[in-house]
This record gives C-alpha cells, structure tokens and sequence, in this order.
C-alpha cells in the first residue's frame, strides 16, 4: 500500500489509487483522471513538461484532504499527481474518493481537483512546435 | 543570506534556481526588490511567496532560518 498523496515521476496507476480508497464500508468510488489533451486555443500541444515543489505541494494536498473530511466526514480521498515530461494522453492526476453513498463522493472530487488548479504549488509548461508556454502565468 | 527557491516561469526570469537576499526584510519588500530586478514579474498575473511550506502575507518578516520560495501562478492538475 503507497501513499494517499503522493507525486510521482513515472507513470500513474489508476487501479492502484482507487485501491488506496476501496474499503467494506465504501458504497461509491469517484474517479478523476486529468489526461494531456493535444491542443490549447487551436495550437497543437506535442507535450507538457510539470514542475513541482514537492514538500508543499503535498503540504496543500494533504490540507485539501483534510477540508474534504470536514466538509464530508465519511469519505476517504486519494490524490496521486504526476510531474516531469508527459506525453499526449498520459494521466496528470487521479484523484479517487470513496464514500457510502455517491453524492458525497462525486462533490468531495469536484472540491479536490477545483482546489488543487487552485493552490498546489505545481506548474505545467506546454510545449508547441514552435515554442513553449508556463501555463496561466500571464493575464 | 537565504536562497529563495525558485519555480516555473520565475526560474526561467531570473535564469537560476535561487534568488539570494538577507533575512529581516518583509514578504513585500521580497516582491518590490524581485520586480525591481526582474521586470518581467510585473508582467506575471500574480506571484506568492511561500515561506516555510505555508503561503505568507506581505507583512510577515523573513528570518535568517526560514526556506523561502516564490511561487508563480500554479496550473497543477
């Protein structure tokens, strides 16, 4: 058994994650997979390149766990992110979320991932055919 | 003298890692002095500056002790 949160520099496991959450007293997993889509405003993405400041990065995903056990007491939440070069298609993060009953499952997912673009010290770079740009850092 | 971690689009501004400046000054006064050196901060959406693993306010003062980073506009997920 890994870790619940946890940055990697290989590859994702999906079943791996949801196996972090899966428990007798779980009625509902909540999977979200954020992929490398091929294309930003109509320009064609060949790969991103993720940064992170690891020990706090997992500092703030560890305090958005915690929020989301407060605010839905019986859910357990896992958060795996991904960092260096990926390629089109590749996963970024899985977050898993288990709950006896659904509705609590898919609102704390939504919370995590809309909290996590928000404040988890990680950065992506998109890099095109004829340059590269740190994503969102310019208005 | 603190090297102040540096990430993303503000490694690539001031071309290194690390940012070296002395304890004792504010959160703030940090962000004036890496505008001043470096333009092109201004031009960013927004910086924050961590300091030891937390998000800190303009108005904390940095000690000698504390790991310092800046932290560019985040884009995880």
């Amino acid at each position: 058994m890994g870790n619940l949160i946890q940055i990697f520099d290989e590859p994702l496991d999906v079943d791996a994650v949801i196996d972090l959450v899966a428990s007798p007293e779980a009625g509902a997993i909540d999977v979200f997979i954020g992929t490398v889509r091929n294309s930003t405003q109509n320009r064609s993405v060949r790969k991103l390149i993720f940064e992170s400041f690891d020990s706090m990065a997992i500092k703030e995903m560890k305090k958005i766990s915690d929020n989301a056990n407060d605010k839905w007491p019986s859910i357990k939440m896992a958060i795996h992110h991904r960092k260096g070069t990926l390629q089109i298609g590749e996963i970024a993060v899985i977050i898993a979320v288990s709950s006896p009953h659904r509705v609590a499952a898919f609102e704390a997912c939504r919370y995590a991932i809309d909290t996590l673009k928000e404040t988890v010290p990680i950065w992506k770079k998109e890099v095109f055919d004829d340059g590269e740009v740190w994503v969102a850092a310019h208005p | 003298m603190i090297k102040v971690k540096l990430f993303g689009i503000a490694k690539e501004i001031v071309s290194s890692s690390f940012y070296e400046i002395d304890g004792g000054i504010t959160v703030g006064d940090l962000k004036v002095k890496l505008s001043n050196d470096f333009p092109s901060f201004s031009d960013l959406r927004s910086f924050l500056v961590a300091i030891n693993d937390e998000y800190a306010y303009d108005e904390e003062v940095i000690k000698e002790s504390d790991e310092v980073a800046i932290i560019p506009p985040v884009s995880g997920g």
